[in-house]
């Protein structure tokens, strides 16, 4: 009696794995939620992991206040229907001082409001291992990047002090005030996560299927007018396209493709036909070539 | 990305049917700087369409910023990741890169070839199941290819691929092929490889990698990528002895209680008699639970969680296996180990070990050889280096259910974690068992140290003296010991005068050395307060973690710290045995404070300045602990 187990099997399993050494071993851990689909298919696999208990820890949400506001219903919707612990943070000093990526730039908002709100956020519960959505297939920098990243007491991550890996043996240990990473889904590319997707049938927010929305373009990208906090430059009118978008971030910061995808496999068959890699809606990423490795030493996720 | 273009196209939802089907193969490409591992890796990338258009510009133009190759475009740049090691030109660390074709996904891991990077590779061999080793066709079999085959087998890799590359320099010619392979499978005899396959490559022109190249007429086996679509791997691990380490505890209310983990071997049914280990108790399968439904049987690789027939006592670190075939149970082994910090491996030195699914204190108990990796050469060594190799006995602090790594790789490795700075420092294969460890049956003795201790009326303890050499640890523990004995109390004082000659007469003053002679008088130590005496020991014990080590040892509040501080100059002033002078002299080596390291305790029980206070008024200070801290209580025993 033996059975093929695919290649999804086979990655669902060494997530789960993942998930059930961190519950373990870790004394306060927390599953970092971002609403996109990648998170999605993380918390899919932590319902998994424990079924039939809940996943031992809480979900975390670190909230710009810019995300679009269907990211924030389903969020939760989703965690309310999983029956999950759902934290919201937000950095209250960031919202004091008015930032945000039209006033102070994507660079400072996203500095201020996510990768400082995490750092907040992990030392103010105490958090000694974050999980995260995080793959190697993402970006070059991180192909390299350990499923269990230690992070210092200041929240650096260093790229030549790495602790080797080896089977899937995990060392979690770590000082006091020091944390640990985990990425488990590491080994999923993006075409795997969209045919688990599709295979599980793992609802996924609708701003990844195409329909009519308000956008504008600007500097050659298409942003879609979420609210009212939107400044509008001269000659700029809200139109009306069938744009669906990539990632999900920031409204103002994640630009929409315009496409006539408006079901999931559509989605797929139009990522499978084109040719540009999908973290080019995303302008943070527009950098040099070392960028997200200086941004991870520096504790962006 | 264009896998069944057409279908894509015509029938997405069929498409994605058959991609939901493909199965993987995890892979390690190896070979020396300048092989052209990252250019083959690049390639597989590239021709496999896994490069997306704006990555294709963004490695155009740094093709042309730093590429190597011209104006042609430079595949490795595709792979290399860090920024420093781009600068630098070499890969310095394990990079993972993924691919698919229509047959399977695969994750290859892609491992430097330097000579100091044993370790990088041992990380990249051990998931990996074919090792792709890259050689040179111009230069042949290298002192490098047999290194890397040492460590693929060393980690059980049991298929490999030897791609002779750069053809296209050497003509396409057979010869040269041919005769690699014979030289090759000559000294890979022994090695343990299940399956070579030799395949003439170019990974710059692409020859023989996704097709048969014309330019090889004469060669008929497969072509790289053909021969990773189709070698089987995993059959044997699901028709091996079923194993699964526990992993967590699934209870979610009362009336279920399951036991998680990922099935490291075998198949498991329904209805199957199965043993928890170390326990040894049995039960049977009552069901095997998933989100997705329960299911009749599963296999390895598979996620569960299992629930039983009986109330059985198991918790996380346990291994439940099929009745009839369970795996070992014992806590000595011997077992290979690779070294992986720059902090040399001292035997004697206590160190974590952890399984897949337990963590627990232990030691390396015996170095008994390290092999030089480029001669296979087995030399004795008193210590293991980063990146070496050495056979050792390993003694953890409790049992474990284990197979031997040849036969398991799940269920015979470890890694091995230092007690300080908590990295990984080594990891190790287990090879077998220690015969010891299931003959020696601790008795429960009647007379035992509680006993012993209420009969001299006394609480027993040690009262562990550290500091410099000349620090006055011997004066002002004689002087407890006189204030002891005084009382009525049962005393002892070891130190280097009565130790050294005797019990450590075999051991010199190397770090290794120093850790054996801490170890020992630990031990000894141990035995004398379970005999229920007050021992005070005088050694300068330099090393924090020994210092530990035998705290750990000893039973709560047995093991007192007296750290003795005294500045340097204050010893080399009085320098009571005349050793200062020597090692200013530089007539004796490894002398602490000089050119080996005193490590003062952070958080010492007791800490005396005798440079600051007369040794009996130290001693007064001792005294007043002990009494204050219930050791010297009129009925001595009981008062913990």
């Amino acid at each position: 009696m033996t059975k093929t187990l695919t290649h999804l099997k086979r990655l669902e399993a060494e997530s789960i794995q993942i998930m059930r050494e961190v519950a373990a071993e870790a004394e306060n851990p927390v599953m970092l939620y971002s609403i996109g689909k990648d998170s999605s298919v993380m918390l899919h696999l932590a319902m998994k992991a424990f079924y039939p208990s809940k996943p031992p820890f809480p979900v975390m949400h670190v909230d710009t206040t810019w995300k679009f506001r269907e990211m924030i219903e389903f969020r939760d919707r989703i965690c309310k229907e999983n029956g999950l612990d759902l934290i919201v943070h937000i950095n209250e000093e960031g919202v004091k001082e008015g930032v945000g990526p039209f006033t102070h730039g994507s660079a400072t908002h996203t500095d201020v409001m996510k990768t400082q709100a995490l750092k907040q956020a992990i030392d103010k519960y105490k958090f000694d291992a974050a999980f995260g959505g995080a793959r190697r297939d993402e970006e070059k920098s991180r192909a390299k990047e350990r499923v269990f990243s230690f992070r210092s007491a200041q929240h650096r991550w260093d790229p030549k002090n790495q602790r080797p890996e080896l089977w899937s043996v995990y060392n979690t240990r770590k000082a006091q005030g020091e944390s640990i990473r985990v990425f488990p889904l590491s080994n999923w590319t993006e075409l795997d996560i969209w045919q688990y997707i599709h295979l599980e049938n793992i609802e996924i927010p609708s701003l990844y299927l195409s329909e009519k929305r308000p956008v504008v373009e600007r500097d050659g990208q298409l942003f879609m007018v979420d609210d009212d906090r939107m400044p509008l430059r001269d000659g700029e009118t809200p139109e009306m396209k069938m744009v669906r978008f990539r990632t999900l971030g920031c409204y103002p910061l994640t630009g929409a493709v315009e496409s006539e995808a408006s079901t999931l496999t559509d989605v797929i068959q139009e990522m499978l036909l084109t040719t540009t890699s999908e973290r080019q809606g995303r302008v943070i990423d527009h950098d040099s070539a070392a960028s997200m490795e200086k941004k991870k030493q520096e504790g962006y996720f | 990305m264009a896998h069944q273009d057409d279908l894509i196209a015509t029938d997405i939802d069929a498409y994605l049917k058959a991609q939901e089907e493909k199965s993987m193969l995890r892979f390690i490409t190896c070979g020396s700087v300048d092989d052209g591992k990252s250019t083959l890796i690049g390639r597989l990338l590239y021709d496999s369409k896994m490069i997306f258009e704006d990555q294709l510009n963004a490695l155009e133009s740094d093709s042309k910023k730093m590429g190597t190759q011209g104006e042609e475009i430079d595949f490795a740049l595709l792979v290399d990741g860090l920024a420093a090691e781009r600068e630098q030109g070499i890969t310095i660390d394990v990079a993972y890169r993924f691919f698919s074709t229509d047959k399977r996904k695969f994750i290859v891991a892609d491992t430097p070839g330097h000579e100091q990077y044993t370790r990088n590779m041992a990380t990249g061999a051990s998931t990996a199941d074919v090792a792709i080793l890259l050689i040179d066709a111009r230069k042949g079999v290298l002192t490098q290819t047999r290194r890397h085959s040492f460590i693929a087998s060393l980690l059980g890799i049991k298929h490999v691929v030897l791609a002779v590359n750069k053809m296209d320099l050497v003509d396409y010619d057979q010869k040269v092929l041919t005769d690699i392979e014979l030289e090759y499978r000559e000294f890979a005899k022994n090695f343990g490889f299940k399956q070579i396959v030799s395949i003439p490559v170019s990974a710059l022109k692409g020859d023989n990698i996704l097709n048969h190249s014309e330019n090889t007429p004469w060669y008929n086996g497969p072509c790289l990528l053909e021969y990773l679509e189709t070698v089987e791997v995993d059959d044997d691990r699901q028709t091996a002895d079923f194993r699964m380490p526990v992993q967590w505890v699934n209870r979610p209310n009362l009336d279920f209680r399951g036991f998680s983990g990922s099935i490291a071997s075998g198949t498991v049914r329904v209805g199957d008699s199965v043993k928890a280990l170390p326990s040894a108790k049995e039960s049977k399968i009552k069901s095997i639970v998933t989100y997705d439904g329960e299911l009749d049987y599963a296999v390895a690789g598979e996620a569960v969680t299992l629930t039983l027939e009986d109330e059985i006592d198991i918790s996380r670190g346990d291994v439940i296996a099929g009745k009839d075939n369970p795996p070992e149970v014992a806590d000595q082994f011997e077992a290979k180990i690779i070294w992986m910090s720059d902090e040399a491996m001292l035997p004697g030195r206590p160190y974590l070990f952890k399984t897949s699914n337990k963590m627990m204190p232990g030691v390396v108990t015996d170095l008994k050889n390290k092999v030089n990796v480029n001669t296979l050469e087995e030399t004795a060594a008193k210590k293991l280096e980063l990146n070496e190799i050495g056979r050792c006995n390993i003694n953890l602090d409790s049992q474990i259910a284990f197979d031997p790594y040849d036969t398991n790789r799940e269920m015979g490795s470890f890694i091995i974690i230092d007690r300080m700075t908590n990295n990984t420092v080594g990891v190790g294969m287990i090879d077998f068992a220690l015969r010891r460890a299931s003959n020696i049956h601790w008795q429960a003795m009647d007379v035992d140290k509680e006993a012993r201790a209420e009969q001299k009326h006394q609480k027993p303890a040690v009262l562990w003296f550290t500091g410099l050499s000349g620090s006055g640890k011997s004066t002002v523990a004689n002087i407890v010991e006189k204030r002891l004995f005084a009382r009525g109390r049962h005393t002892y004082v070891l130190d280097g005068d009565n130790v050294r000659h005797g019990l450590n007469k075999d051991l010199g003053f190397t770090d290794a050395d120093r850790v054996e002679n801490i170890r020992r008088v630990g031990e000894v130590s141990k035995l004398m307060v379970d005999a229920g005496l007050m021992v005070m020991t005088s050694f300068i014990s330099p090393f924090k973690t020994e210092r530990r080590m035998v705290r750990e040892m000893m039973g709560e509040g047995e093991f007192i710290e007296v750290f003795v501080d005294t500045p340097i100059e204050v010893c080399a002033e009085r320098d009571p045995k005349g050793l200062y002078k020597k090692a200013k002299a530089g007539e004796i080596k490894n002398f602490t404070g000089f050119d080996s390291p005193y490590e003062e305790p952070e958080r010492a029980d007791i800490h005396v300045k005798t440079a600051e206070f007369a040794a009996e008024k130290c001693a007064d200070q001792i005294i007043e602990y002990l009494e204050e801290n219930g050791y010297l209580n009129a009925n001595g025993n009981g008062q913990r």
